[in-house]
C-alpha cells in the first residue's frame, strides 16, 4: 500500500464566486469571511474528515476549490 | 499637477553620493555609453551557466518590490523548455516612486545591456520594454536607445510596448496576460512556467537589469564590494513626502535612513513617521526609523523592509490615520475585481479607515479593521490586497494614541489639512 499522502484545501481566489456553498458542506474546515469568501482552515486535512472536504471540492459550482499536496511537496 | 497613475510630479537627480553605479554620470547616447561599458555578451538559444553562475556569486536581489533573488529566477527561466523572452518591467505603478523612470531616462543603455545580460543567462531571444504610459520621457529615452542600437545587432528581437498606467499592470502576471493582447490584470498562472505567448518568460524590474549589466561587466566581487556581506551592493531609493528636494537618490545597502534623507536636503519640517517600501509598504515611527539601516535586516526589527525603494517623510502636522485611509482607498480603487476579499475587503477597509478618520467610528470599528486586514491578506491571486493590509497595520500600530483618540470621537487637527500624501486619480482601463 502506497503511504497515504496528506492534502490541504486551496481556492483559486479568481474562479470563486463566493456562493459559500462550500463553508455549508465543509464547515470544520472552511467558514465565510464578511462578504461570503471562503476561509480555508490552513494544515492537512484530517483523514476523518476527508470525504466532507472531497464533497465540498466536488460540488462548487466554480471548480474553485481543490485538494492539493501542501506548498512545499508540491515544489518538486 | 499628478498624471493619471502618478503622484511624484517632479524629482530630482541627485549625483551627490559617493556610490553612484546607476546614477553616475553617463552619456545618453550609445556611442558615449559604450565608452565606459563594454557590449554585453550576445544571448544564445541556451542559458549561459558561466553567467548564472557569476549572478548568482554577485547575490543580486530584485529590486521591484519582492526582493526575491535574481540568480534563482533565471535559473527557473532557463530550466524551462522553449523559446524564452525577457520582459523588462518598467510599468513603475508604484505611485511614490519615480527610481524606475529616471532610470530608463538617465541611463537607458544601462537597462538595455541588463536586458541583453537577462536574454544571455536564460537562453532568450526576445526582448519586450514594457515602460508605463504616462511616462512619455521615458518611453521615448528607450525608444531613441533602441534604434541606436539597431546598427549594433546585439542578438536580441526587442519589443517596446506602453503599458497601462494603472497599479497591478506591473505585476508579473498582468504584465504578461497584458502583452498577449488581454487586460493588465493579474492571472494567477506563474510567468516562468507560461508568460508571454505561452512561452517561459522572465519578468524582470528595470532597476534590477541595470545593476545585472554591471554585474557581467565588472563581476560579482566588484558588486559585492558595496553594501553588507547579505544584501550586496546599491539600490536606488525615492525620496519624497516632507523633505527640501524631493529626489531619488543611489545608496549602498545598509547605508543609515538618515542619511537618505539628508541627500534629499533633509526634513522640510520636523517628522512624526515614514512610509518605508512606497504605498506597498510600512509605516514606521520617525524616531525609530531614523536609527535604521535601509536593508532588509536593518529595516525588519520595524516590521519593514526596502520593498520598492521608497522612503516617504510624514510630517507632524499630518494625520497618519487619514494619510492611511487615502491610500487605502486609491488601494480600493486599483484592484482588479477578480477575487472577492481584494474586491470586496478592500473598499469595506477604506471605508472603515475614512470613518475612523474622521472620528465616527469607535473601538469596535477598530477592532473590526484588524479581524478584517488578518482575514484579507494572502487571499488574492496576486498581493495587492496583502499591500493595503500591511500598510493598515502599521498605521494602527505607529498612529496608535491617534486612532485612539479618533475612536474616542476626537480626530486631530491634522485630519482636517491637505494631504501629505499625494493619491493618483483613478486609473484608465485595463488595456
Ligand atoms: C500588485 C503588484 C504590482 C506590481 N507592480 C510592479 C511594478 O510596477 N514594477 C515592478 O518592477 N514590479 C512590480 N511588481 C512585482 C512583479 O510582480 C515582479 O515581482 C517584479 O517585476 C520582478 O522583478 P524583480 O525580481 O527584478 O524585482 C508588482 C507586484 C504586485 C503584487
Ligand atoms: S463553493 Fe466554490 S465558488 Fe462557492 S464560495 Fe466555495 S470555493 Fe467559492
Ligand atoms: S488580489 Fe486583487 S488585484 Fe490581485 S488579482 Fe485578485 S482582484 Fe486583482
Amino acid at each position: 500500500m502506497s503511504p497515504r499522502r496528506s492534502l490541504v484545501l486551496a481556492v483559486d481566489p479568481i474562479a470563486c464566486q463566493g456562493h459559500g456553498g462550500c463553508a455549508e458542506l465543509f464547515p470544520e474546515g472552511i467558514r465565510l469571511d464578511d462578504w461570503g469568501y471562503p476561509i480555508l482552515r490552513p494544515g492537512p486535512v484530517p483523514d476523518e474528515l476527508m470525504a466532507h472536504a472531497r464533497w465540498a471540492v466536488s460540488n462548487c459550482p466554480a471548480l474553485a476549490l481543490r485538494l492539493e499536496a501542501p506548498a512545499a511537496e508540491r515544489r518538486r | 499637477m499628478t498624471g493619471p497613475g502618478r503622484a511624484v510630479p517632479t524629482l530630482l537627480l541627485d549625483q551627490a553620493g559617493d556610490d553612484e553605479r546607476l546614477l553616475a554620470a553617463c552619456p545618453t547616447d550609445l556611442a558615449g555609453h559604450r565608452r565606459r561599458h563594454p557590449r554585453p555578451p550576445a544571448p544564445g538559444r541556451q542559458p549561459d551557466p558561466d553567467l548564472l553562475d557569476a549572478i548568482e556569486r554577485s547575490g543580486l536581489t530584485g529590486r521591484g518590490g519582492a526582493g526575491f533573488p535574481t540568480a534563482q529566477k533565471l535559473r527557473a527561466v532557463g530550466a524551462a523548455r522553449g523559446p524564452r523572452v525577457v520582459v523588462v518591467n518598467g510599468a513603475e505603478g508604484e505611485p511614490a516612486s519615480g527610481k524606475d523612470r529616471v532610470l530608463l531616462t538617465h541611463a537607458p543603455h544601462l537597462v538595455l545591456d541588463g536586458a541583453v545580460v537577462a536574454a544571455a543567462a536564460v537562453g532568450a531571444a526576445r526582448v519586450v520594454v514594457c515602460v508605463d504610459r504616462s511616462q512619455p520621457e521615458a518611453l521615448a529615452a528607450i525608444r531613441t536607445a533602441l534604434a541606436e542600437r539597431a546598427a549594433e545587432s546585439d542578438g536580441a528581437a526587442w519589443q517596446v510596448a506602453a503599458s497601462p498606467s494603472r497599479y497591478v499592470t506591473g505585476q508579473s502576471s498582468a504584465i504578461v496576460q497584458w502583452l498577449g493582447g488581454g487586460p493588465a490584470v493579474p492571472t494567477g498562472v506563474h510567468a516562468h512556467q507560461r508568460g508571454v505567448d505561452g512561452r517561459p518568460t522572465l519578468v524582470q524590474n528595470v532597476e534590477t537589469l541595470a545593476h545585472l549589466a554591471l554585474v557581467a561587466s565588472q563581476g560579482p566581487a566588484w558588486f559585492r564590494s558595496l553594501g553588507t556581506v547579505d544584501e550586496p551592493g546599491t539600490t536606488l531609493v525615492t525620496v519624497t513626502g516632507a523633505v527640501a528636494r524631493p529626489s531619488v537618490v543611489e545608496v549602498a545597502l545598509g547605508s543609515p535612513v538618515p542619511d537618505i534623507i539628508r541627500r534629499a536636503g533633509g526634513s522640510s519640517e520636523p517628522l512624526q513617521a515614514l512610509l518605508i517600501g512606497g504605498y506597498f509598504g510600512t509605516w514606521v515611527d520617525a524616531r525609530a526609523g531614523l536609527q535604521a539601516r535601509y536593508s532588509r535586516a536593518g529595516l525588519a526589527p520595524l516590521g519593514a523592509g526596502p520593498g520598492a525603494g521608497v522612503v516617504i517623510a510624514l510630517p507632524a502636522t499630518a494625520c497618519g490615520v487619514a494619510e492611511t485611509a487615502r491610500v487605502l482607498a486609491w488601494f480600493a480603487g486599483e484592484s482588479a475585481g477578480q477575487c472577492g476579499p481584494c474586491a470586496f475587503g478592500l473598499p469595506a477597509l477604506a471605508t472603515a479607515a475614512a470613518e475612523l478618520a474622521r472620528g465616527a467610528a469607535g473601538p469596535a470599528e477598530v477592532d473590526r479593521l484588524r479581524r478584517w486586514a488578518g482575514e484579507i491578506e494572502g487571499r488574492g491571486a496576486c498581493r495587492h490586497p496583502d499591500g493595503a493590509t500591511a500598510l493598515l497595520r502599521s498605521a494602527l500600530t505607529v498612529f496608535a494614541a491617534d486612532v485612539e483618540a479618533h475612536a474616542g470621537g476626537a480626530p486631530c487637527a491634522g485630519s482636517s489639512r491637505p494631504p501629505a500624501l499625494r493619491v493618483p486619480a483613478p486609473g484608465e482601463g485595463w488595456r
